[in-house]
């Protein structure tokens, strides 16, 4: 990946995370590297058990104890992230680095009040007076739209629905104004609706705290409107990453393409999406060469022997994959992709100036506030 | 909740009207009579005292008649015990009686949460295995053996408490910690699973990430997650700790109800036996029907929807 190392906010390095399992050694993280500017929005986008949580969980420490970390490095504040102690990685959690999970249902503590909940960040970090940091979540808990905050704030977490909650869990992660905040399938576990209000709110809620966000998701669509920059990870690799139009309109992985493919739009016309074939690997052993090749139709024979190493597209777009070598024949992609990079073409008109498409790709664009809770 | 309420205190009246009906007819299928053992009384001496105490009169009769003095709080006079009034009986014996329960139950209860606690943080390791023995002891080891066992290492050998009797404080130290085995031993087991199960939920993860301690964690939001489901366990552990403090007061010649029972039995005191039953009949009702209120005090789940409904 590019550097410019004084942006640059997180900077993960070669990172290698190993499983200790019954079965085995699982290589979870195969060296992964990326980085995360001040203010921008990265998405990693990839499958069930490609390794986005494993990565993210490791920027706070947070793996389970059979996590071992292999090799590499994650840059935070010019220091690595996994050289710090315990002690250490509580003073980071929740105060520089803090974290969304996917269920809302089951992420707040069924027995303490919401407003404690929320206050609990900036009583550990801030030392506040319990009075001041109550009346912090009461501010927090307006600024997540949570309506009638007033009385609210002495509810439990029972007392919500699923959004309500998932607005909660944001307050609690945001109260103490982390320079980080790692989303883990926030949207996931709701209901498609409330997935836009709860998008929505981040986007607005990163620009008024200012914060950078990674972004993890298995769903392309939910990426669109949210992220600048997209990774793609498969089986404990990152493929391709680039900007968000450069992953959209000009992919270069097959499997980019797959997932995209796999991801319904305002175009799709025939009634069925197509699926990418095949499992992923399993991990206990990964496979000689490039993971993908195996559910690939576009692999070449040096597929199975060697790993393809990251080719430039762009300055800031890389994939790693053989086809992109200059030896490889010219591989014609699927046809909605041949659309996509043909629209991707038109964009980039004459004097080099960026048009987007008029259609939006994504539901997370067009909305609007009637539908809310 | 009101409504609530009322339903259970009429099953309460049921279930202690069931207790008492039962009670009364499997007692009088013992055999042998309260003069058995007095082989110098004659056929009219005997005569005279069962028609003092309504005993010549249908077993039906005295059910009735005996259960209209249970209803006035009367629960007759003593064979054995000097003909006095069962209540005052009781009254007198029961301090001893609760004084132990009490003791055990705290005593128990509090060290197997702390037991049970730290063997779930510490899972897995020799801290878990060891703790996890001691409580697989302490439940198949029946409290009458622990009780032998304390008596005659701690007591006897040692020296350090009093073998039996009752007086100070030093005397009710080896029956609670006899009677104490079972509700620690369930508690802890109790514990460490709910422990678990709590420590590997998202809140704890989210609280994790919040930057607390691990005590932090524990003490905050595992410990009084793992707690609430106590509460049920605390009827099932009066029971236990009734059923044992019957055998162990008697080891302990500790001068409660337990020991008033077993005799009372061996002897078909009719009055006492029925009044004992009934005390801890009622005991019993009241401490479940105390733990479903107050679970639903401490547990905003169903504390809401209690007010609802």
């Amino acid at each position: 990946m590019e550097n410019n190392d004084t942006e640059n906010l997180i900077e993960v390095k070669n990172l290698k995370i190993n499983f200790d399992t019954y079965a085995g050694k699982v290589k979870a993280i195969r060296d992964v590297s990326f980085h995360l500017k001040k203010g921008e929005t990265l998405a990693i986008v990839g499958e069930s058990g490609s390794g986005k949580s494993v990565t993210t969980r490791s920027l706070m420490g947070l793996n389970a104890d059979n996590a071992e970390i292999a090799g590499g490095q994650i840059m935070f504040h010019g220091e690595d992230v996994l050289k710090k102690s315990e002690k250490e990685m509580q003073q980071i959690r929740g105060k520089d680095i803090a974290m969304i999970f996917q269920d809302p249902m089951t992420s707040l503590d069924p027995t303490m009040k919401i407003g404690r909940q929320i206050a609990e960040p900036l009583i550990i970090h801030n030392h506040v007076s319990k009075k001041q940091a109550m009346a912090q979540a009461l501010e927090m808990l307006k600024l997540v739209g949570i309506t009638d905050a007033e009385h609210r704030i002495n509810d439990y977490p029972h007392q919500f629905s699923g959004g309500m909650r998932q607005r909660i869990v944001i307050a609690i992660a945001l109260i103490c104004y982390p320079e980080v905040l790692i989303a883990d399938e926030p949207t996931t576990a709701l209901d498609v609706t409330i997935q836009a209000q709860i998008l929505k709110l981040m986007k607005e809620l990163q620009e008024k705290i200012e914060t950078s966000i990674i972004f993890i998701t298995h769903d392309l669509g939910v990426v669109a409107g949210m992220a600048d920059r997209i990774a793609v990870m498969y089986a404990g690799k990152i493929v391709e990453y680039g900007t968000v139009d450069e992953i959209f309109y000009n992919p270069q992985h097959p499997y980019t393409w797959g997932l995209l493919n796999s991801m319904p739009t305002l175009d799709t016309q025939s009634g069925e999406l197509s699926a990418i074939p095949g499992t992923p690997p399993d991990l206990l052993d990964p496979p000689k060469g490039d993971a993908f090749a195996a559910r690939n139709p576009y692999a070449l024979k040096i597929d199975a022997e060697q790993e393809p190493p990251f080719f430039k597209v762009s300055d800031t777009h890389y994939a790693a994959t053989w086809l992109l070598d200059p030896r490889a024949e010219k591989v014609t992609p699927p046809e909605a992709i041949a659309k996509r990079q043909a629209q991707w073409a038109k964009m980039h008109t004459d004097d080099g100036e960026l048009v987007r498409p008029a259609t939006p790709l994504n539901t997370a664009d067009n909305l609007d506030d009637s539908d809310r809770e | 909740m009101a409504k609530y309420l009322l339903k259970r205190l009429f099953y309460l009246i049921l279930t202690l009207f069931l207790i008492a009906t039962i009670t009364f007819f499997m007692m009088k299928l013992l055999p042998g009579t309260p003069l058995s053992n007095e082989s110098k009384l004659s056929h009219t001496q005997i005569q005279m005292i069962y028609h003092t105490y309504g005993l010549d009169k249908p077993v039906w009769q005295q059910y009735l008649i005996y259960l209209a003095g249970m209803v006035r709080g009367n629960f007759g006079l003593s064979f054995q015990f000097d003909n006095q009034p069962v209540s005052y009986l009781l009254a007198t014996r029961m301090p001893a009686s609760f004084q132990l329960g009490i003791q055990a139950m705290i005593v128990g209860v509090l060290l197997g949460i702390i037991v049970g606690g730290i063997a779930a943080i510490r899972r897995n390791t020799w801290v878990d295995g060891t703790m996890t023995v001691i409580s697989i002891l302490m439940i198949s080891i029946p409290s009458f053996v622990l009780a032998i066992l304390l008596q005659y290492y701690i007591g006897l050998k040692a020296g350090a408490f009093p073998v039996a009797g009752w007086g100070n404080f030093s005397y009710t130290i080896l029956p609670t910690i006899a009677l104490a085995g079972s509700p620690f031993a369930t508690t802890a087991r109790f514990i460490r699973t709910e422990m678990v199960d709590v420590m590997s939920s998202d809140y704890i993860e989210l609280a994790k990430a919040k930057g607390l301690t691990s005590t932090g964690v524990v003490y905050h939001h595992a410990l009084r997650n793992s707690l609430i489901p106590l509460i049920t366990l605390i009827g099932p552990l009066t029971v236990n700790l009734m059923t044992g403090s019957l055998v162990v007061e008697n080891i302990f010649a500790v001068p409660g109800i337990g020991e008033q029972f077993v005799k009372s039995i061996t002897t078909n005191d009719y009055p006492t036996i029925m009044g004992i039953t009934m005390m801890y009949s009622v005991l019993l009702v009241v401490v479940l029907l105390i733990t479903d209120i107050v679970y639903g005090i401490v547990d905003p789940r169903i504390r809401l929807q209690g007010g609802r409904s």
